[in-house]
């Protein structure tokens, strides 16, 4: 079953096409990467299906409902819950309530918050850091707070937008366990990433943008194997 | 709720004060610091917790009060019903000017928050017919004496404190905070901006309008160019959070008092004394630079850096 539908987005700005007739579906329970080029529309795309953007054409679907046009706090209402690529922690208020204040979105009371906030924290590794003033954290916990928070929302759906980047190689193999526990609780996932690495082990399947169009889909073997995303985007050595 | 013992000793020696047969200026000086400490804390929430800095609480506290002098000068009324009437009459001011200003960040609603309470004064000076424009309205004060006075103030008060407690450890508390700090990553994690800022600007405008209220019925006289007034007014609610502490429970309480008597302490003086608001000025440029989160808020840099200055070297 399709969870989110992506039909003709296109989005504008001025006479610059971010994002050009792009159609994918992200199935229920998968984690789909995002990849292509620096500019190709990845970031975009995920303002559109949020809400920070209102698409020039298309419409997004999310479980059959277009949500295309809806204020991101009604989107993330609804299911949908991001992270940002610059991360945007709420730096004077401790990590644990920065996640607290996302866990009152589906539990008004505040022990049905605080007990969401402790288990997100302990599935994200930061609890012991709860105390901390965010924006204290080294940059690797900042972008997992990122991720905690957007779960504290308890979404069925995450929208992950370079959740790996400047990560050193012991705090990747932190991040990829999490996205794993993620799935594992039937959350499906939408990933932008760079680190072909991270891509390649957790995504199920992947959609290749570039100047705003899509030009590939399928499964990480498929994609490796692809003579235009190679071109665009992967390189000879990945290619092989 | 934890740590109510403190605000109760301290509404305790607040209500004993008066037994102790203070001089009518002294109690004079307590009700105002009383006064401001409710405005303070009224703007602390929308400024403070919420992040939406206004510079035109005169506009609330304008309403509050000449809804109190409206009331009598029309209805004959006894201007204590103020207190009730100001309560929806500022409420719906909140509503529409959030609808209007709240939908602007940063400098422009600084801005737009100063020429409404500059645009209400000018229409109240010049609506003479309703207002009596600059004359202004008199009232018979209730009591000669300060007690009474002095309690109704203090009961206000505990009554904003209480509410701002509650609010800020709520739900809603947290949601002002996220705002704050980040209002695109509030949005993106659920949370309605729009309305949580509207909810923030009228609690706190109907707060600031009941200090306007009670200022009708102890001072006896209103005009617009006091209670609407950008310096005496909107500026002074500032300095009393910025001077105690921006975003603290107890930083208003404090800032208030230390405003109240420094004011009257530049006054007295000789020369210099015509000249406090430009000392006012001055004294927020140095909290500004040495204490950006206020006595309250940096008081831990404040001990440490005295603690040393007092250390034998």
């Amino acid at each position: 079953m399709s969870m989110l539908e992506i039909r003709k987005l296109s989005m504008f700005f001025g006479g610059l096409a971010a994002l050009h007739d792009v159609n994918f579906d992200v199935r229920q329970g998968e984690i789909l990467a995002l990849i292509g080029p620096n500019g190709a529309g990845k970031t975009t795309l995920f303002n559109c299906v949020n809400g920070f953007y209102n698409p020039s054409e298309g419409q997004v679907l999310f479980k059959g409902k277009p949500i295309t046009g809806l204020k991101p706090h009604k989107v993330c209402n609804l299911g949908i819950a991001r992270t940002f690529q610059v991360v945007k922690p709420l730096s004077r208020m401790s990590v644990f309530d920065n996640v607290l204040a996302s866990a009152f979105l589906r539990n008004p009371t505040r022990k049905g918050a605080e007990d969401v906030a402790d288990e997100v924290l302990h599935f994200t590794g930061l609890w012991d850091d709860r105390d901390q003033l965010s924006k204290g954290l080294p940059l690797g916990k900042r972008k997992r707070l990122e991720i905690a928070r957007a779960l504290a929302t308890q979404p069925e759906f995450l929208l992950l937008d370079e959740s790996f980047a400047g990560l050193n190689p012991a705090e990747l193999d932190v991040s990829i366990d999490i996205i794993r526990g993620i799935k594992q609780q039937g959350i499906t996932v939408m990933i932008i990433e760079h680190h072909m690495k991270v891509i390649m082990a957790i995504s199920d399947r992947i959609v290749v943008l570039n100047f705003g169009q899509k030009i590939a889909e399928g499964t990480p073997a498929e994609i490796s194997a692809n003579r235009q995303v190679v071109e665009a985007y992967l390189g000879e050595e990945h290619g092989a | 709720m934890k740590n109510n013992l403190a605000p109760l000793i301290v509404l305790a020696v607040l209500a004993a004060l008066p037994l102790l047969g203070l001089n009518s200026y002294v109690m004079h000086i307590l009700i105002l610091s009383i006064m401001w400490t409710l405005a303070g804390m009224a703007w602390n929430l929308l400024g403070g917790y919420c992040g939406q800095v206004s510079f035109g609480h005169a506009a609330f506290f304008g309403m509050g009060a000449y809804s109190a002098g409206l009331i009598h000068l029309h209805l004959g009324a006894s201007p204590w019903w103020g207190f009730l009437a100001s309560l929806p009459v500022v409420a719906l001011v909140a509503l529409g000017m959030g609808s209007v200003v709240l939908r602007l960040r940063g400098p422009y609603f600084v801005l737009a928050t100063l020429a409404i309470g500059e645009v209400l004064r000018i229409t109240c000076e010049n609506l003479t017919d309703f207002t009596k424009g600059t004359l202004g309205i008199m009232i018979t004060r209730t009591w000669v004496e300060k007690t009474q006075y002095y309690y109704i103030i203090l009961g206000l008060a505990a009554l904003a404190f209480i509410v701002c407690r509650v609010i800020v450890h709520s739900r809603w508390g947290y949601y002002f905070v996220a705002i704050r700090e980040d209002q695109d990553a509030a949005e993106s994690l659920g949370i309605d901006t729009t309305r949580y800022k509207t909810i923030a600007l009228t609690v706190s405008a109907m707060l600031t309008g009941l200090a306007g209220a009670f200022y009708t019925n102890y001072m006896g006289y209103i005009d617009p160019g006091v209670v609407f007034s950008l310096g005496e007014i909107s500026i002074l609610i500032i300095m009393v959070v910025m001077v105690g502490g921006v975003a603290t429970e107890w930083g208003p309480a404090l800032g208030a008092g230390i405003m109240v008597i420094l004011a009257e302490y530049i006054r007295s003086l000789p020369l210099i004394g015509v000249a406090y608001q430009t000392m006012f000025g001055v004294l927020l440029i140095v909290i500004i630079i040495y204490l950006p989160n206020g006595l309250v808020g940096d008081w831990p840099v404040l001990k440490r850096k005295l603690l040393r200055r007092g250390a034998p070297a």
